[in-house]
């Protein structure tokens, strides 16, 4: 096994060897020990420089930046946000306004016709107190005027039964006897 | 024509930079794209302007600081940003130059295995040393999980401690292996293109559209795949930080 393998591998590295001796100093490139020790070198200087760019200036610099656009946005938006309340604000405060405005409105129209009920209410009682004082006088008027109209009718009453008694019987009656009849009659 | 998928592999020294013992140290080629990735990543998150509206490069720039930041949250949670340079760094540095060595002619610095066990050691010594220094001790409970039965224990610690001392190398070879063998397909897939072209006239001509068609597929794979590793490799690493933060887990 072992053998074969060996065997195998003999003129397959020959070939190899042929193929590419007549370029260089022989082999596959990548495994020539001679060369690696310039390529170790070459790679510490090169990458111990890449190295401190990119942590001294590149990074710091890129990271920068990115930090600077964050923070802008944030300061943009924190703005943004500091605007919208400050609006909003106003707009409560303009509703609220609006408001107090509103019901001192109605409590300024309830009072003005509260004042103008209670003073039509005083007026027209003061009218109805006129009205009755004067139908009150009217009554009396008319009370008085009816006894005088009733004390005239008893004088006209006797006067006409003494007539009446003069002219059936042709005595003059008694004065007084006619009064009390009238007055029984009247009353009667 | 002769197709010779290796060849984009090559290591091909620049200028020499000094001597190690005695090794070479040398400016290559896989150098030089690093580099470009460094440059990309520079410009990109550097140059790409701070504005308040953000313009297309820095969205760019932003979209990646989001992405690997909400990868680390979501992972390893709000402490885990501790590690978010290592995890940008580590994550920009594979997609960058992944997505460059898409680009035609052009070098794959991560697939080289040398590159990617660095970075994957890099990790893994990270993991180990933050994990012992905040937890102490504590720190090596991951090995041992609740409500295993005693009879049991020995050998799921043994799994679990071997796994742990596994990781950095499915962590680098997993990163390797892919784009190695995408560059490697797509180089043979497209030199089929061009050989059936070159050497069989108009008969090759209609015989090269079906592996054209399978390159452009490939491509657009590809390009996938080259950003797909990076997040793979991002998010591991945020998972193996995760147990270095959180060993009770």
């Amino acid at each position: 096994m072992a053998e074969s393998h060996g065997g195998a591998k003999g003129p397959a590295a020959g070939a190899h060897t042929e193929a590419d001796g007549g370029h260089h100093s022989g082999g596959f490139p990548p495994f020539e020990s001679s060369t690696f020790a310039s390529q170790l070198v070459s790679l510490a200087i090169f990458f111990v420089l890449l190295y401190v760019i990119v942590s001294k200036f590149a990074l710091p610099k890129v990271g920068g930046a990115i930090e600077a656009r964050q923070n802008k946005i944030e300061g943009d938006l924190a703005e943004a946000q500091q605007l919208k309340d400050q609006s909003e604000a106003a707009l409560k405060a303009y509703e609220g306004e609006l408001a107090s405005a509103r019901s001192r409105a109605q409590a300024i129209g309830n009072e003005s016709r509260d004042k103008a009920n209670a003073q039509a209410e005083a007026e027209r009682k003061a009218l109805e107190e006129q009205l009755a004082a004067k139908l009150a006088g009217a009554e009396k008027t008319i009370a008085s005027t009816r006894a005088t109209a009733m004390s005239n009718v008893r004088g006209i009453a006797a006067d006409a039964a003494g007539q009446i008694v003069q002219q059936l019987t042709g005595v003059v009656p008694d004065a007084a006897s006619v009064n009390a009849a009238v007055d029984a009659s009247l009353k009667g | 024509m002769k197709i010779d998928p290796i060849h984009q592999f090559n290591i091909e020294p620049l200028f020499t930079l000094g001597h190690i013992g005695n090794h070479t140290i040398a400016f290559t080629n896989s150098s030089l794209y690093m580099l470009v990735a460094v440059a990309i990543i520079t410009l990109l998150m550097l140059a790409s302007g701070s504005q308040l509206v953000p313009g297309r490069l820095q969205s760019v720039a932003e979209i990646s600081y989001e992405f690997v930041a909400s990868t680390i949250r979501s992972t390893a949670g709000a402490e885990g940003m501790k590690f978010f340079p290592l995890i940008f760094s580590l994550f920009m540095f594979i997609c960058v130059s992944n997505l460059v060595g898409i680009i035609p002619y052009t070098f794959t610095v991560s697939s080289h295995l040398i590159v990617t066990v660095g970075l994957a050691l890099l990790v893994f010594f990270t993991v180990l040393i933050y994990g012992v220094a905040k937890n102490g001790l504590k720190f090596f409970s991951i090995f041992v999980p609740h409500g295993v039965p005693g009879y049991i224990l020995p050998l799921v610690m043994f799994i679990e401690i071997l796994s742990f001392f596994l990781r950095p190398v499915s962590h680098s070879i997993r990163l390797f292996a892919n784009m190695l063998a995408g560059h490697i397909a797509l180089k043979v897939f497209a030199g089929f293109v061009a050989m059936l072209g070159f050497s069989l006239g108009a008969v090759g001509w209609v015989g090269g559209v079906l592996p054209l068609a399978l390159t452009v597929a490939l491509y657009a794979l590809e390009i996938l795949v080259a950003f797909l590793q990076a997040y793979v490799f991002a998010i591991l690493t945020c998972i193996y930080l995760n147990d270095a933060i959180h060993p009770g887990h």
